[in-house]
């Protein structure tokens, strides 16, 4: 039943992301969009390690000898975190436009261009 | 010899034409000096004409906008769009992100 | 002992004296400077020292916690399943790049940060941004790739948005974040989709087991157009002035050398990992439409800047343009070995070697661009003029930096120019024609600088620049003056070692898996 269903999802969730990405004016909506994405290509990694009828990759007290593998989970911990560190930066730079440009309106904030 | 760089269909080196252009800037030189003295500019003779206008110094500075009026002038209709799609926007610069790589997706994929 | 651990020392040395610098921070200012100097300048001498191993000795491969790769965990698990630093000929050049203009970046902003605040928050950045290029340009491994691309990400971004007092500055820091972080995710999402198929990270392993599927194509457009992105090439290129002109002056020369990391990506996963397996014409011509995109548009984008900097960010896309041109070229005619001897390789080693003359002479550029703004203090070329009387030095080393960049002889940039027209005139005559027209309206831009900026008469009141800018600005000007006299030896030396290391793949995978 499950099938190819975790994949296309994680697709659903990146084109989401990026439509945020495009057509959203407010700069937290953009920054959500950029969580959305990260949140999808997290996903995507998990589910190349599945295999059906597999427990989790622990040894002590394992049902069975069968786990999913153990090397995405490792890759998606070090993105999770990796992610958690730009948001921080993105949203501390989103405070400090508010602060000079008394807006958050991304299509106003373009005193940089041509 | 040392300094000659093999482009692979001719040579190249920095120390002859170096050498080239000193004994050129002899010759030059020589002509130069064989000459009579030039004369003292004076008073109004050596300043530049400004159709009789009375400027200071600073003015006659051209600005760095203005230098190459005539070079964008003539390239408007190549310069207008171009100007108008750096807009400074952030959606406009994922935007373009995204055509790229849809662009590179089909062509390299053949998808 | 110490040549057995170079490459993970070259890494390591700058990211820990990053963690140490706000410790002695406490303690004096001045020992600050001189601790990160020093760091850097120890740095610079361990990657030359790993350069004349590894052209001596061929690749060095560095395995991070045990012997050899092949080792066998106690339940007889065998693969190479640790993570390695695999350095050949490419890695080591653009090793030498990063640490060359990390080190005259340090000792430029003795000066020119003189007076901010925060600055050992602002070395910290710089030595793991730093740390961070060498880990791009050292890894044999997909997803350290990743890791060390998001750590120069977030180093580069929190420097692009350092002053603070400007709002131009995070505009220009949410800008770059946005789109390197998307990037980067895109880098992700195509090592996953690489990981799901072949079950390996190791580029050398990847190289050896890829078929070229439908999954693969999609990865390889993921990489090349993040990748690219990253580097700068046009169109997705606007952040690149912002971010260049925000920065302040030393790390702009510095974010110079992390595009040009980003490029060596580039070119790591079209030639090694895929190599001959994919359609080599297609993707080379990919990359020679993005050159030639690259090279037009940023020049004649270029040519309309009222600011110093944004004029100068806009030369660095275009510059790109000829990196992506000559190696596009020589990935284009890879399967065929005849083009390859005849004019291929010749184009990949202009390429290559435009990558090291444009980040010492566009990082003079920029630091004459930083001298400028920092004793007028103001960014517009409306506004100066004349500083050619009270600026000498600075006035001699913009005239050679800009002769360099628009290809005059004697210095460097004529040099692989040269050699970029005549091989890519082989491959076709109208690609060298483009590029010798936007050579010429490179020098007409650089004439518009220098005729605003330093000629003219006095229009305001300047102070003399400092002495350790004085030194950083002379030591680049040597290198581009000394590379424009003998370029012979840098290609032979350096360049050629690289170009060959980029097309035998085959050597990159017989290191790790043994000869297999």
């Amino acid at each position: 039943m499950i099938g190819n269903l975790p994949f296309v999802a994680c697709v659903v969730l990146i084109i989401l992301g990026l439509y945020t990405l495009i057509f959203k004016r407010n700069l937290i909506k953009i920054v959500i969009g950029l969580n959305l994405v990260q949140c999808g290509v997290n996903l995507f990694l998990i589910t190349l390690g599945y295999k059906s009828d597999s427990v989790a990759p622990i040894y002590t007290m394992a049902g069975k000898e069968e786990m999913v593998l153990p090397t995405p989970q490792a890759l998606t911990l070090t993105s999770i975190v990796i992610g958690l560190a730009t948001t921080a930066l993105i949203l501390s730079f989103a405070i400090l436009i508010y602060k000079h440009y008394k807006t958050a309106d991304a299509s106003k904030i373009r005193r940089l261009r041509g | 010899m040392i300094g000659t760089l093999e482009t692979g269909h001719g040579l190249w080196s920095a120390l002859y034409w170096l050498l080239s252009l000193a004994v050129l800037f002899l010759i030059a030189y020589f002509i130069y000096s064989s000459g009579g003295k030039t004369v003292k500019a004076s008073g109004d003779k050596g300043k530049p004409f400004l159709s009789g206008n009375e400027m200071s110094k600073e003015e006659t500075h051209v600005k760095s906008s203005n230098i190459y009026w005539g070079f964008t002038e003539a390239l408007k209709s190549y310069y207008t769009p171009l100007k108008g799609e750096h807009t400074g926007d952030v959606n406009d610069y994922v935007s373009w992100f995204v055509v790229v790589l849809a662009v590179v997706l089909i062509l390299a994929g053949g998808l | 002992m110490i040549n057995e651990h170079l490459p993970a020392l070259i890494i390591g040395i700058p990211l820990l004296a990053a963690f140490a610098t706000p410790l002695i921070s406490k303690i004096n200012d001045k020992l600050r400077n001189i601790f990160v100097i020093g760091v850097l300048g120890a740095t610079l001498c361990l990657v030359v020292s790993l350069a004349f191993n590894v052209f001596d000795n061929g690749i060095f491969v560095y395995v991070m916690g045990a012997k050899s790769t092949g080792l066998s965990l106690p339940s007889g698990y065998r693969m190479p399943i640790r993570i390695i630093l695999e350095v050949d000929g490419m890695s080591i050049f653009m090793a030498i790049i990063s640490s060359v203009v990390a080190f005259f970046g340090a000792i430029y902003s003795w000066a020119f940060m003189h007076k901010e605040t925060g600055k050992d928050k602002y070395y910290t950045l710089l030595l793991i941004l730093t740390a961070g290029m060498f880990g791009m340009e050292f890894t044999g491994d997909m997803f350290n790739f990743f890791v060390f691309l998001e750590i120069t990400s977030i180093a580069a971004c929190s420097l692009v948005g350092f002053k603070i007092r400007r709002g131009e500055s995070s505009e220009a820091a949410f800008k770059t974040m946005v789109l390197y972080t998307l990037g980067a995710l895109f880098v992700l999402f195509a090592v996953g989709i690489l990981y799901g198929q072949y079950d390996a990270l190791n580029i050398a392993t990847l190289a050896s087991r890829i078929q070229y599927t439908a999954m693969d194509k999609v990865a390889l457009g993921l990489l090349v157009a993040g990748l690219a992105m990253k580097a700068g090439a046009v169109p997705m290129h606007m952040w690149v002035p912002d971010a260049y002109a925000e920065a302040p002056a030393p790390i702009t020369m510095i974010l110079v050398a992390n595009s040009q990391a980003s490029l060596y990506g580039i070119f790591r996963v079209c030639f090694t990992l895929y190599g001959l397996t994919i359609s080599t014409h297609t993707v080379g011509w990919i990359i020679i439409i993005l050159g030639i995109l690259s090279m037009f548009i940023g020049v004649t984008m270029a040519l309309i800047q009222k600011k110093i900097k944004r004029l100068m960010a806009y030369h660095a896309i275009s510059q790109t343009g000829y990196m992506l041109l000559g190696v596009g070229v020589g990935l284009a005619v890879l399967s065929d070995a005849n083009a390859l001897n005849s004019y291929g390789l010749k184009a990949m080693e202009g390429g290559i070697f435009h990558i090291i003359n444009h980040a010492m002479y566009k990082g003079l550029l920029f630091l004459t661009a930083g001298a400028v703004i920092y004793t007028t203090g103001k960014r517009n070329l409306n506004e100066l003029g004349g500083l050619a009387h009270k600026m000498k030095f600075t006035t001699i080393f913009f005239i050679i930096g800009a002769a360099a960049i628009a290809g005059l002889p004697p210095f460097n940039g004529f040099a692989s120019k040269l050699i970029i027209y005549e091989s890519v005139y082989k491959f076709n005559p109208m690609l060298s024609i483009i590029a010798m027209l936007v050579s010429i309206l490179t020098l007409a831009s650089f004439v518009k600088v220098f005729q605003s900026a330093f000629l003219g008469p006095e229009i305001i009141k300047i102070k003399k620049e400092p002495k350790t800018m004085i030194f950083a600005m002379l030591c680049l000007s040597v290198i581009i003056i000394a590379f424009g006299l003998f370029p012979d030896i840098v290609v032979d030396k350096i360049v050629a070692p690289a170009a060959n290391a980029l097309v035998n793949s085959m050597q990159y995978i017989a290191a790790i898996l043994g000869g297999a």
